[in-house]
């Protein structure tokens, strides 16, 4: 196996000050091997209210033209914060590969 | 080099006199230093300030401890320690008293010439108010010389404001009714 | 036109951050502050001077501030002293690391307890490791053309610069300053947009976490560039020498060319040093005196230079290392001097501390000292004016 350390970049090519110069570069790195189980939305009883997307730690919540809320299964962890914060119970942990 | 040390109470103004004065002799193109000894900044608390006068740049940064004038903006502070220290001989006494500088003498063994002012007197009717460092600061001229009146008022100008007329007032007051006092010889 | 005025070292700081037309002051207004924020903040507020001014609730939101404000591309400065340098220690460190070129007046004064607000230097040397480039003046004249070549060495380098005034013996010190036109001022340092590293346009991720695969790395990038400021700084004072008319080095040196015995000191003390020393020099004594008015980056071949052919160094220091194996100045120069073939001997010398008045004698007993130092070798730490 290759050291992790030759791989990373010299202290000569790192941007100035530690800055990171790419904004949102959280969106290049994919998730979906963390899970244990993901959050499934039941669109019937959901209110759109919206709770879901504020408290998701990953902004993995998305809203579509329609006002529907869906899971980006790409950013999501499986934390389940938003079905424990869903007050209509309208989410549901459902373990993965089941 | 001529070196003043100036002592007052917290609140009479001894530091912004120091002040006024080397400022007033920069602009008459010399070299000059003013600073104080600062402690616990209460009113009426000893207050030491010093200020140097030389044709030439000055060098040294300490305290003044052989000064060729002291100047006192409060009688009572000439019975304290260390007031007349240090004085040359032949110095001079720049005092803020109603008395009469015989009175002084045997306080300031080394000095040669007494120039005595009611300063309080003069700010109480000019200033309305006991700051007498304006005031003290004509008993220098006149007893010195060391800079022109003019010089000091436009110094004042900038520095006072509103306040600067009523302390120019003082200050020339003070210049007219200083009592100049030479000792002659002494032991 | 030069102008000639009287003011105060703290005045003359004042005075040069205003012609540096700088964007934003961010400064702690209490005890141990100076004037120096009072006359910023009348400037600003007589509208003499177009900035942000923002009194904020300790100098650690200071110094916090001026980072956030620096990293929009401003020219910012604070100042402070003492206690409240100490307060930032934690951000002095993250300004130099996120390399936001900051200028800081800080009025040099002992640290508490006992509580004493008056002159040392413990202050910037407990802040000597955190990165920031620091000069250090010696009169009020100096404090104002310091200040001038603080804003240009920060925005070149990219690292924030302290520059050190002695408190009281300069900050409060009425004294001649010429004072340049604001137009040669301006041309020395223009107002030019500096990188904005925080705009929606152009959007950083700044003060992020540095894991140990990336924390080293950073670090030597801050290491590395206060290392190349050396030249830098020279080159920035040389611009500003021609420009100016003044002469400034970062060693300064008196008596040099033939001494034997040599003081070596930081700060305001440099004048009382140097008159005496021309009084002893007058006498046949060969002494001198050698001034750093650069610490960091440490002129340590300057030193090795200036000091070529001396048999014994005094060095002054104004803060102590307790349990160390010398005080910051002298471990300084112990460790420049070190690889010099023929080094002197090295006498460290304790004095002035917490405002103690450095009188006339205390500087003969110094000379004196590093004279037998030259004859016998040093002895141990002489403490000045300590009362037994």
């Amino acid at each position: 196996m290759k050291c992790v350390r030759t791989t990373l970049k010299g202290w000569r090519e790192i941007p100035e000050g530690g800055t990171i110069t790419e904004p949102g570069s959280s969106v290049n790195f994919d998730v979906t091997a963390w899970r244990t189980s993901s959050p499934l939305i039941d669109q019937n009883k959901c209110t759109k209210c919206g709770l879901c997307f504020l408290y998701c730690p990953d902004s993995a919540i998305e809203i579509d033209v329609d006002g529907n809320y869906h899971v980006n299964l790409s950013y999501c962890k499986g934390c389940g914060i938003c079905a424990k914060e869903c007050a209509p119970k309208a989410i549901t942990m459902v373990k993965e590969g089941h | 080099m001529l070196e003043i040390r100036w002592h007052g109470r917290g609140g009479q103004g001894a530091v912004t006199a120091a002040e006024i004065l080397a400022t007033g002799v920069i602009n008459e193109g010399k070299y000059a230093q003013a600073f104080a000894a600062f402690g616990p900044e209460r009113r009426g608390a000893p207050v030491l300030a010093f200020t140097r006068i030389s044709d030439s740049e000055i060098l040294t940064r300490c305290q003044i401890y052989e000064p060729d004038i002291i100047v006192i903006l409060d009688k009572n502070l000439c019975t304290m320690e260390g007031v007349g220290d240090g004085l040359k001989k032949g110095g001079t006494v720049v005092l803020n008293t109603n008395q009469k500088a015989e009175d002084f003498l045997y306080m300031f063994k080394n000095a040669g010439k007494f120039a005595t002012i009611d300063a309080t007197e003069i700010a109480l009717r000019e200033l309305g108010t006991p700051i007498t460092n304006t005031s003290i600061l004509g008993a220098l001229v006149r007893a010195t010389g060391v800079v022109r009146l003019e010089t000091l008022e436009e110094v004042m100008k900038q520095r006072f404001g509103q306040y600067a007329e009523k302390n120019i007032s003082a200050v020339r007051s003070a210049f007219k009714e200083t009592a100049l006092f030479e000792t002659g010889e002494r032991e | 036109m030069n102008k000639k005025v009287g003011i105060s070292g703290n005045y003359a700081v004042a005075y040069a951050v205003k012609m540096a037309d700088v964007d934003m002051i961010a400064a702690y207004p209490i005890t141990p502050q100076t004037t120096i924020v009072e006359k910023l903040s009348e400037f600003v507020a007589n509208g003499e001077l177009d900035a942000s001014y923002m009194n904020v609730e300790s100098e650690h939101s200071a110094i916090s501030a001026c980072i956030g404000a620096s990293l929009t591309g401003a020219r910012v400065f604070t100042a402070t002293s003492s206690q409240g340098l100490a307060l930032m220690h934690e951000i002095l460190f993250m300004a130099s690391a996120l390399r936001t070129p900051i200028v800081m007046a800080n009025v040099n004064r002992a640290l508490s307890a006992p509580l004493n607000i008056w002159n040392d230097h413990s202050d910037a040397m407990a802040q000597r490791d955190s990165g920031w480039i620091q000069l250090w003046a010696r009169s009020a004249q100096e404090s104002f053309d310091d200040t001038i070549e603080a804003f240009k060495i920060a925005e070149e380098t990219r690292l924030p610069v302290m520059v050190n005034l002695d408190g009281y013996i300069v900050s409060h010190m009425y004294e001649p300053v010429e004072l340049p036109d604001e137009e040669d001022v301006r041309k020395f340092i223009p107002s030019r947009p500096l990188e904005n590293r925080v705009s929606i346009k152009n959007a950083h991720a700044v003060g992020v976490v540095g894991p140990p695969e990336y924390y080293y790395e950073m670090k030597y990038q801050a290491i590395d560039a206060i290392e190349r400021s050396r030249h830098k700084v020279k080159e920035i004072e040389n611009d500003f020498n021609r420009r100016f008319g003044k002469n400034y080095r970062e060693i300064e040196a008196y008596g040099m060319e033939d001494a034997e015995a040599a003081l070596i000191l930081m700060g305001s003390i440099f004048g009382s040093a140097k008159e005496i020393a021309n009084d002893l020099r007058g006498k046949g004594r060969k002494v001198g005196v050698v001034s750093l008015r650069v610490f960091r980056p440490f002129p340590a071949q300057e030193l090795r230079e200036a000091l070529d052919g001396v048999k014994a160094v005094g060095v002054v220091d104004r803060a102590t290392t307790p349990g160390g194996s010398g005080n910051p100045l002298y471990t300084e120069i112990a460790t420049a001097l070190y690889g010099m073939p023929e080094r002197p001997a090295i006498q460290g010398f304790v004095a002035g501390l917490g405002g103690r008045d450095m009188r006339e004698d205390d500087f003969r007993l110094m000379y004196s000292a590093t004279e037998k130092a030259a004859r016998e070798g040093a002895g141990r730490c002489i403490y000045v004016g300590l009362r037994e």
